[in-house]
């Protein structure tokens, strides 16, 4: 009997039919191509901007717990501090946030009696600061009233409230004018023990009362939400609606950066509120979910998983493109948009991409706007990106085609090996201990690190402060003479000759102590992390070169933390990124009182370098105003870093970012991310360009059936002369 | 059964104890609960008055195991160990470091990744069994040989060659679907295609070869000779004589995976940008976030320890000789 099912002649053929009328109707369904589009049709006709948060979510967004650049880029958007800086200018400039003008400075003796400037080193300074009429917060569910004006969503038990899991569940919003108790709110809130700020140590020891403040917060017995506007604070003070004052111990011109950052920046008590509802906290309600502000965009969704989206904010106050650049952004075309109102896009939408590969690809294939926001990720695809030209590096030809953009950004921070200047070995402010560290900064060719290990993508230190702060010099002035000469109008650093005398000078010829016979031996505790074989190998050569051996200690960053706390390290890596562009922020990385071995606390000053020339002009440099004299001071702080040699080398890093040809506005500012408002895109090229990058190759799919064909046929073939065989070759 | 189901249950408890009291030390024994609250406080002004108080906020201020200064039974319970790893008992995941409630983002995220998870255990073991059936039809000829030799080759390949390979034929090279991506809506197959395919293509090789040999120990039994001289087709003898002998083995390696696809992959997930727990432990482990780790772990022995019992149930349906005492 025939098995007809099985051994039809027709059946593979049949089969491979099938296969193939399915993949065209699987193309058919799969609609006009592109079909390799990431985001969602969209529902709307608002102007959206596509970007990416990387490599992880933000973990918080509370502008009193935040303390994070990848945090700042949304807390940023949403949020208006009472400062903020000029998006073009270069050095950074200052400018009013929410203020209407500069905040008023008044200096205060002991009694509170108002003194002028320079009569004295004041008991206090008060900044009175006058906000603008036109601050009003975004349309949030906390600010929504019933008809007899009381707040509509407060609830008495979690199960009231069960129904809203997100905030676009509420179907009613309110809004309200921003005032200036909102303002004192907030500086509370840093104070709050329960929110844990990372500012409430600083600060407390700046703001009048912030401590008392936050003790008494500690005693006080908690159930539910502790309405902060009950618990005065000396410091602060409401005047009116649109004025209030903050009082400061002593002189700090540098407050006035930090008002331009998020901690400061107005919160609602009604927010707060809102935030402490029963149960809400379970369901991931709160304010470090859902910031609300009076900032140019608002979040309507925040899936940390996936993406969080920004729309623009329809209660945002007037404000214009800059009508003033830095030299040369005129012909860069960052003013094209002079004067014009902002923001631009009606919605941002990061996704999260944890991987450089999905990343690059949607980038290249138009998805994403730019590739990056707070990295550049195109360390990881260098190669593919770029080219090292005569002029540096360039884009690469497949770049070039797309038309994509380069913006080079040096951030202004400064990554370094420490000595410990504690050290029995390397520290010490003697001559041969200096000859010592100087021959060791000779040795490490910074130049060749940054080439190998970052891509060129950092700038080798001839000083502590970075670009774009003031006291950062360039040229000859501002080059480390004890490292480098000055040849054919560049720095060159000085030959390894000179480190092997230097070397000899300080006790060590050919690497041995003169007196023990020993070689020596130097430890560098790094972060496991942040250091490979091929980099510890290479810091070997170096040091190899005048004879000096290396030990390397990695360790995770709470191992390191410990040793740097203990001064039980010799050499260490460690780095510091700006909060605000004024070399104080930079030169108190070596001022003695922030050793943590003398604060017996986790102060900066790592190196422990105690130098009480240095420390004097650092205690004069903090409290100068700008000018020529504050110039020279830092000068002399900056010679002083160089000579004593306390770093064994430092580079400032620099990242790029890549945009596609339809983002416009796309200058880094170095500080602030408070730069989306700015962006423009043109949308019509975007979708152009979408649309001529993602064809798709469909032969492939139509090569598979045939290959799944080809595999078969034969093996149904096989089986059809297997089960018509006979057991005897030729019978019957 | 039933009476085996809730013993077996019963000795899942003090298995779940050692897992969380293991989790526990280890974690605390790399990890004190002040490396803990600098790691998520950052790298600046990490005072000792932010370390207190983010310890005091997340619930870390107490003693591990003992409270001395506890009163009577409060002596327990007011201790790390009672309030974080105990509670998990009551399924009480609590809030992450950062301060995300765990059960929210858990139930979350368990269907993107059972989204992929699923798919891709069936297919792949439907293809696998196909396979492995078809190189045991053409058993000791070349056919076989070179299946075995294709299977090995298969098998050596690094599961990220074929992760980073598929994104760049498929969805770079030839733009057919996007590179990585997930949405919860009818558009979410455009997303699951590619990892799907690549799941079941890296199975293949270790997976068919597995099957082959499970069915190859059948094919030589006396019945399945019997069969044949009766007239069995070939296709018949092998799903329905040696398939279902086959398969004791088969389900002692698949049965205890099904629950364990709530859990996702964590490379796939990565890659792939699956919203998913694979990638939310990943996440965790690499920010150092002891409550998410500490609750997969336990969710892990759990869907394990069910796996497990379910394995045992589905001997008995596949062979009724087998009974549960």
């Amino acid at each position: 009997m025939k098995r007809q099912s099985f051994q039809s002649p027709d059946a593979g053929r049949t089969g491979l039919s099938i296969l193939l009328a399915l993949v065209t109707i699987l193309l058919v369904a799969c609609g006009d191509p592109p079909w390799n589009n990431p985001h969602p049709p969209a529902a709307d006709d608002l102007l959206t901007y596509q970007s990416v948060m990387t490599p992880a979510p933000p973990k918080h967004l509370d502008p009193a717990i935040s303390y994070a650049s990848d945090e700042a880029l949304f807390i940023m958007q949403i949020y208006e501090p009472p400062m903020a800086y000029h998006f073009l200018k270069r050095p950074y400039e200052l400018l009013p946030g929410s203020l209407a003008a500069f905040p008023e400075v008044t200096y205060l003796d002991e009694q509170g009696t108002e003194i002028a400037e320079d009569d004295g080193d004041p008991a206090y300074t008060r900044y009175t600061l006058r906000l603008r009429d036109d601050l009003h917060y975004q349309p949030h569910p906390a600010f929504a009233k019933d008809a007899s004006g009381a707040p509509l969503y407060l609830f008495d038990s979690a199960a009231a409230g069960a129904a809203y899991r997100r905030i676009p569940d509420f179907p009613q919003t309110g809004d309200r004018p921003v005032q200036a108790n909102d303002f004192v709110y907030s500086v509370k809130r840093l104070a709050d023990p329960l929110n844990g700020s990372p500012m409430l140590g600083f600060m407390s020891q700046y703001i009048v009362g912030m401590r008392e403040f936050s003790e008494t917060l500690a005693q006080v017995p908690r159930s539910g939400w502790l309405n902060l506007d009950d618990y005065p604070m000396k410091g602060l003070s409401v005047m009116d609606e649109h004025t209030l004052t903050i009082t400061i111990m002593g002189r700090y011109p540098q407050f006035v950066y930090w008002l331009a950052m998020h901690f400061f920046a107005p919160v609602a008590p009604e927010v707060d509120r809102f935030y402490h509802n029963p149960g809400f906290e379970e369901r991931n309600l709160t304010l470090d979910w859902w910031p609300v502000g009076s900032g140019p965009y608002m979040m309507v969704k925040n899936d940390p998983n996936s993406e969080i989206v920004l729309e623009r904010n329809p209660n945002y106050r007037e404000e214009f493109f800059p009508t003033e650049g830095a030299p040369g952004d005129l012909e860069a075309g960052f003013l094209e948009d002079a004067g014009k109102p902002v923001p631009f896009v009606d919605r941002a939408v990061f996704r999260l991409e944890k991987e450089v590969l999905p990343l690059w690809t949607k980038f290249l294939q138009g998805y994403y706007d730019r590739s990056g926001e707070v990295h550049g990720n195109t360390n990881g695809v260098f190669d593919q990106a770029f080219v090292v030209g005569p002029d540096g590096v360039e884009v690469s030809e497949e770049l070039s085609e797309h038309q994509i953009v380069m913006s080079p950004d040096v951030k202004p921070g400064i990554y370094y090996y420490g000595f410990n200047m504690r050290d029995p070995v390397v520290g010490g402010y003697s001559e041969d201990k200096r000859k010592l560290r100087q021959a060791l900064q000779i040795a490490f060719n910074t130049e060749e690190y940054l080439n190998i290990f970052r891509k060129g993508n950092g700038i080798a230190a001839h000083n502590l402060i970075p670009p774009g702060i003031p006291g950062h010099l360039k040229g000859e002035e501002g080059m480390n003479s004890y490292v480098y000469d000055w040849v054919d109008g560049e720095p060159r650093r000085k030959p390894i000759e000179y480190a092997k005398q230097l070397l000899e000078e300080a006790g060590y010829p050919n690497g041995r102590d003169a007196r023990t016979g020993e070689p020596l031996k130097i430890f560098i505790d790094v972060q496991s992390q942040a250091i490979g074989n091929t980099s510890m190998n290479w810091i070997d050569r170096q040091f190899s070169q005048i004879g000096v051996q290396v030990e390397f200690r990695p360790a995770d960053w709470n191992r390191t933390r410990e040793k740097l706390l203990t001064g039980n390290t010799q050499i260490f890596s460690h780095g510091w990124l700006a909060d605000y562009p004024d070399p104080e922020n930079f030169l108190f990385l070596l001022y003695g009182p922030e050793s943590p071995l003398e604060c017996q606390c986790d102060g900066s000053n790592n190196s422990n370098f105690m130098h009480p020339e240095y420390d004097e002009l650092f205690r004069r440099v903090r409290v100068l105003p700008p000018g020529p004299e504050r110039d020279e001071l830092v000068a002399r702080m900056v010679e002083i870093y160089r000579r004593e040699a306390v770093w064994l080398y430092a580079f400032y890093p620099k990242d790029i970012y890549l945009n596609n040809s339809w983002v416009h506005n796309t200058k880094r500012h170095g500080i602030s991310k408070a730069t989306l408002k700015y962006i423009r895109i043109d949308d019509r090229q975007r979708q152009q360009m979408r649309q001529k990058w993602n064809q798709p190759v469909t032969w492939p799919l139509y090569a598979g059936v045939f290959l799944i064909g080809a595999l078969v046929l034969p093996g149904v073939n096989a089986y059809r002369r297997r089960q018509n065989a006979t057991a005897r070759q030729g019978g019957k | 059964m039933f009476a085996y189901i809730v013993r077996r249950l019963l000795y899942a408890i003090p298995i779940l104890i050692g897992v969380n009291l293991l989790t526990f030390t280890l974690f605390f024994v790399v990890n004190s609960p002040d490396d803990m609250a600098v790691s998520q406080l950052g790298e600046k002004y990490v005072t000792p008055e932010a370390i207190a108080a983010w310890k005091k906020k997340n619930g870390y201020d107490k003693p591990l195991f003992v409270n001395a200064e506890g009163a009577g039974l409060a002596a327990v319970t007011d201790t790390i160990f009672f309030t974080k790893s105990l509670k998990l008992f009551a399924f009480d995941f609590g809030r992450s470091e950062s301060g995300r409630d765990i059960t929210t983002d858990v139930s979350t995220r368990m269907w993107p990744s059972l989204a992929v998870a699923l798919p891709t255990f069936i297919v792949g073991i439907w293809v696998n069994i196909c396979v492995a059936l078809l190189v045991v039809m053409f058993h000791a000829t070349r056919l076989d040989r070179w299946a075995v030799f294709v299977f090995v080759c298969l098998m050596s390949i690094s599961y990220l060659f074929y992760i980073i390979g598929g994104q760049y034929l498929v969805a770079k090279t030839w733009k057919l679907v996007p590179i990585s991506g997930f949405h919860a809506d009818a558009q979410a197959w455009k997303f699951l295609i590619l990892p799907v395919l690549v799941g079941v293509v890296a199975g293949i090789g270790s997976g068919a070869r597995w099957y082959r040999t499970l069915f190859l120990e059948e094919a030589n039994q006396d019945y399945v000779r019997t069969a044949r001289a009766k007239g069995a087709s070939e296709i018949g003898i092998l799903f329905t004589h040696i398939l279902p002998n086959a398969l004791i083995p088969i389900l002692t390696g698949v049965v205890v995976l099904i629950p364990s696809l709530f859990m996702g992959s964590l490379l796939i997930e990565s890659f792939f940008g699956i919203p998913g727990l694979g990638s939310y432990m990943l996440d965790a482990i690499k920010s150092q976030d002891f409550a998410i780790v500490r609750s997969m772990v336990f969710i892990g022995s759990i869907l394990y320890i069910v796996g497990l019992i379910l394995t045992d149930i589905s001997y008995t349906w596949a062979d009724p000789r087998v009974r549960l005492n």
